[in-house]
């Protein structure tokens, strides 16, 4: 594994261009342009005001850079540094500013969502799209590019629109049985949308692509419902993590729920592994150190050193009771991630934040439980293997597959603390991003075999 | 004599009267020393003859004075010189004494049985309230463990209630955190609408305040096209129509894959239930000679269960998905799993006979020999099984090298495919690249017409300053050169316009202009140098020519040009 030298960004901007010759970042109000193997500056480009929204289009030609405060837009040609383009909200404002699949056109929502604005980049044809929803997610694309999903709400009821993106025909319209409809999202095969309710209904709404409803899944009533949702790569399960702490999957036949999975707070009984992280201190030597040996010392401080150790069942994992006063508690699962050979699901309950879950989707159990020593921010599958990477806000990085767990060290200066984890689209490497400074890890072809040195 | 005979008769009628005093009397006299016959009747006075005869008068009359004097009488005779003489007066003293003591004694007698009668009456009347008393007990008691028994009963359901007081409390303090939960949220939500509210009031009394409405604008150095290549087209019915054929297409598409993906799952799980009824129908049969019971029954079922078979298998091969034929496997392999399940129940109860019986070891060996001999059977039978497919495998893969041409044969075929294949690659990249060229291309014409558009406006800017310089006016010689001029303005203002509408029309017409201003063809694009030497002969034209400028201007307007 090879780390590459620290550079600056903010906002935590960094992302790598669709067919993954590229890393561009953002730094105060200018976009930096890398190629991804060297590192190497490519374009440098200078935009208005502090960038809020980076994103790459479709095609990797263009970059988006929104400004949410001044109401700008500002496109940035890879092949033509010349060109420019800039899209001024004016004093309607600007929420937020994303891509259409085809990398042409870009789509504004307005301040207090009133209106989403469709730009196009090839024509001077412009769309509106009135009466947006807010909320978690109200715009979903179909992984081919095809369709959009659009929450809308109208006299106090809501409504999902369907639109063509070729040329943002409405193709269907319909109305939502939900109270207050709270993200919708696409199947990856397309051919279903999700809808599912606010946290204080739980309810989940399948939709076929012409509009029909398939299904609707209810767990249970009165408490808090649906924190997190996620679609497995191949369309045949849907994973819904609730407030709960249960992970409930349906099954793309029957829509029916196949099994539920727990987060218990004591684990036994179980053929799971359970990798706990140990911290390994490093001894501070005595008082007749020199002033160098000093310094040096002081950065491995706070760099201890830490490995994974296989715990024997029974295990208590730690909780943390939430303050349940308060609105969105820190209670349920949040994040779910499928693996892209669908094989595996790996889940975080907000209980016990320092624990990651990993279940076996063959045979529906849990795989292995992964305690840190600090609370987990962020995990993220290889698009290629099955292999998790997540950081949990320290210097290090962790790494699971099915082989086995390994913690890695990451060697920058002056205290670089991981706060998320992306993977490369080849899955051969890896993009950290610390609060003001962004790190790239190369990983080694035959890096599965490597993983077992540390504890398997 | 006589009298004391007389005396004695009298004293022995007193005396009849009360019988047992005779009988003590009598009892009496039978311990001291004269013998005397009694009869058996208490009630009879004995006879003179019995106590006194002439014999013993003296032997009696001692005896009397002995007696009567024991009872502290006087003596009935005293002795005198002629032998004993009876003293009349003592002897009627003594009998009246004896009256008394009968007397007396009569009167005690009646006394104690007064006092006995009394006492039995107690006895009666102390037995009968003992048994009333032994009553009320039991009764009590009764009653006592009955009402323990009801105590009981209250205090289980007494618990029961506790109990579900406790589930209700649960319940109810369960739900209250609910509604507690539920009602942070909308208080959350609500604080955010109201938040949100109040930051839209703001916005439109901003906005109503200053008039100076900040529109949307967008300024873009050159359209670009689109990722595919092609050209975007109008909205019609056709495309609406085209959207929703396509929309039902991938709907089918899904569908078909995954009606699909269940058939052949539905095939690999009949031929695993197959599998499984062939295994449990050969673990079965072996053991029809040693069952003894079940044997008729056994080879009936097995019978019919090979009848089964068979038919299954032909009808299988036919109808995979025929009902029928899918209700028959499922029976079939009930029926078998149900047998299975039967023989291992025997087996373990005989295992557990084994266990108590000691001298039946011989049978469960048997068993177990035929067990291991049929397994042995098996293992074999799955070693040749694998042997002839190693066999096959290997005349498979040996079989190419005898067969040649059948296999050039396929690899023409293929090849064939491949070299089409290979060409259509290869004009696609070819395609492709041209495209990119060509989009490369149309983005530097874009570019460079840019540029060029902003030379346009510095020699405009120019011209019209010089044109405010040099203000003289001229004659008509022009007036051909001017329309000249003005055609070829105006034609270059079309070629201008016309780009704005399609791009794919900028392309041709643009690279046409890269291409053209070597050529400088007068219909077409003036070059800057031809539209200058114009303009500086015709002076004097420039406010037909200042309105077509004005008239370009406000269709460029919209395009927003700016030099970079």
């Amino acid at each position: 594994m090879n780390f590459s030298e620290v550079f600056k960004q903010s906002n935590q901007l960094c992302r790598v261009s669709p067919d993954g010759k590229y890393l561009a970042t953002c730094v105060q109000y200018r976009l930096v342009v890398r190629d991804v193997n060297t590192l190497q500056i490519l374009h440098l480009y200078t935009c208005l005001d502090q960038i809020v929204h980076m994103e790459w289009s479709s095609d990797s030609l263009f970059i988006l850079c929104a400004m949410y405060k001044r109401g700008l837009v500002q496109v940035w040609s890879l092949e033509q540094p010349d060109w420019y383009c800039k899209i001024d909200e004016g004093s309607i404002g600007l929420v937020s500013s994303r891509w259409s699949p085809d990398g042409r056109h870009i789509l504004n929502t307005t301040e207090f969502h009133l209106r989403v604005t469709v730009w196009s980049l090839c024509t001077k044809a412009v769309s509106y799209i009135k009466y947006p929803k807010a909320c978690q997610k109200g715009i979903d694309f179909s992984r081919d590019g095809c369709y959009m999903a659009l929450a809308e709400r109208r006299d106090c009821r809501d409504y999902v629109s369907v639109f063509v993106c070729d040329d943002w025909h409405l193709l269907r319209h319909f109305e939502t049985e939900t109270q207050d409809l709270a993200g919708v999202e696409w199947s990856p095969n397309g051919c279903v949308l999700a809808v599912w309710d606010s946290c204080l209904e739980y309810k989940v709404l399948l939709y076929s692509l012409d509009g029909r409803l398939l299904s609707t899944f209810s767990a249970y009533e009165w408490s808090l419902g649906i924190k997190s949702l996620a679609w497995s790569p191949s369309s045949q399960f849907l994973a819904i993590g609730s407030y709960d702490g249960k992970v409930r999957i349906l099954n793309h036949i029957t829509w029916k729920k196949v099994t539920e999975f727990d987060h218990p707070a004591s684990i036994n009984n179980t053929k799971a592994v359970v990798y706990k992280e140990v911290e390994r201190k490093p001894v501070v030597g005595s008082a007749d150190l020199s002033i160098q040996q000093h310094i040096t010392m002081g950065s491995t401080l706070f760099n201890t050193q830490s490995k994974y150790e296989i715990c024997p069942l029974p295990v208590q994992v730690p909780v943390v009771k939430p303050d349940l006063d308060r609105a969105n508690p820190k209670v349920g699962v949040s994040s779910m991630a499928f693996s892209s050979d669908n094989r595996y699901l790996a889940t975080k309950n907000d209980n016990m934040a320092c624990v990651v879950w990993v279940w076996d989707m063959q045979r529906l159990g849990l795989l292995a439980v992964l305690e840190q020593t600090s609370a987990v921010r962020c995990f993220q599958w290889d698009p290629r293997r099955p292999r998790l990477a997540l950081c949990t806000g320290n210097a290090k990085l962790y790494l699971w597959s099915p082989a086995g767990c390994v913690s890695v060290q990451v060697p920058a200066e002056g205290g670089f603390q991981v706060q998320s984890v992306t993977w490369h689209c080849s899955g051969d490497s890896l993009i950290l991003l610390g609060k003001e400074q962004l790190c790239l890890c190369y990983m080694e072809v035959g890096e599965e075999e490597e993983e077992d040195d540390d504890v398997k | 004599m006589g009298v004391f005979m007389h005396l004695c008769r009298t004293t022995n009628q007193i005396l009849s009267k009360s019988g047992y005093r005779m009988s003590s009397l009598r009892q009496y006299s039978q311990s001291s020393v004269l013998p005397l016959p009694m009869t058996r009747n208490p009630y009879t006075m004995p006879t003179i003859s019995a106590f006194c005869t002439e014999d013993n008068v003296s032997e009696c009359i001692s005896y009397i004075n002995r007696e009567v004097s024991s009872l502290g009488f006087p003596l009935l005779c005293t002795e005198s010189n002629n032998g004993p003489e009876l003293n009349l007066v003592a002897v009627l003293n003594n009998v009246y004494n004896l009256l008394q003591l009968h007397r007396r004694c009569l009167q005690t007698v009646e006394d104690i049985e007064v006092e006995q009668v009394k006492s039995n009456s107690n006895m009666d009347y102390l037995q009968l309230s003992n048994t009333r008393l032994k009553d009320q007990l039991e009764l009590s008691k009764r009653e006592n463990t009955g009402l323990l028994e009801r105590e009981r009963q209250l205090q289980l359901k007494v618990k029961s209630l506790h109990n579900c007081l406790k589930n209700e409390k649960e319940e109810v303090q369960k739900l209250q955190s609910i509604i507690a939960s539920r009602a942070t949220q909308y208080n959350h939500d609500m604080k955010r609408k109201e938040r949100e509210f109040g930051k839209l009031k703001e916005r439109l009394n901003q906005l109503l305040i200053d008039k100076k409405d900040k529109k949307q604008t967008f300024e873009v150095l050159n359209y670009v096209g689109r990722s595919d290549g092609k050209r975007s087209l109008w909205k019609t019915g056709k495309t609406e129509a085209r959207h929703e054929g396509e929309m039902y297409k991938t709907l089918l598409n899904d569908y078909d894959s995954r009606h699909k993906d269940l058939l052949m799952e539905n095939a690999e799980l009949k031929k695993v239930l197959q599998q499984m009824k062939r295994d449990m129908v050969t673990i079965l049969s072996p053991r029809k000679p040693s069952q003894s019971g079940e044997k008729h029954d056994d080879s009936l079922e097995q019978t019919s269960s090979e009848e089964d078979e068979v038919c299954d298998s032909s009808r299988e091969s036919l109808e995979l998905s025929c009902e029928h034929a899918r209700e028959q496997l499922t029976n079939s392999i009930r029926q078998q799993w149900r047998r299975l399940k039967s023989h291992v129940e025997r087996l373990d109860s005989q295992a557990s006979l084994v266990g108590e019986r000691a001298n039946m070891n011989a049978i469960p060996k048997e068993v177990h020999e035929e067990e291991m001999d049929r397994l042995k059977l098996e293992i074999q039978q799955y070693k040749d099984f694998i042997h002839t497919q190693q066999q096959l495998l290997q005349q498979q893969l040996n079989s190419p090298c005898d067969d040649e041409t059948a296999s050039l044969l396929n690899d023409c075929y293929m090849q064939e495919e491949k070299e089409r294949l290979k060409e259509d690659w290869k004009s696609f990249e070819e395609k492709r690249k041209n495209f990119e060229a060509e989009r490369r291309n149309f983005t530097e014409a874009a570019i460079r017409l840019s540029h060029e558009r902003k030379a346009f406006e510095e020699d405009r800017a120019t011209w019209l300053k010089h044109q405010f310089l040099n203000l003289t006016p001229f004659g008509d010689q022009m007036k051909p050169q001017m329309s000249k001029s003005q055609s070829a303005l105006s034609g270059w203002a079309e070629s201008e316009v016309r780009p704005m509408s399609t791009p794919a029309k900028l392309n041709k017409s643009l690279s046409h202009t890269a291409f053209s201003t070597s050529r400088a063809s007068p219909a077409k694009t003036p070059s800057t140098a031809d539209l200058y030497r114009t303009h500086r002969l015709i002076p004097e034209k420039r406010y037909p020519t200042h309105d077509l400028d004005i008239h370009n201007r406000s269709k460029l307007q919209s395009i927003h040009i700016h030099g970079r």
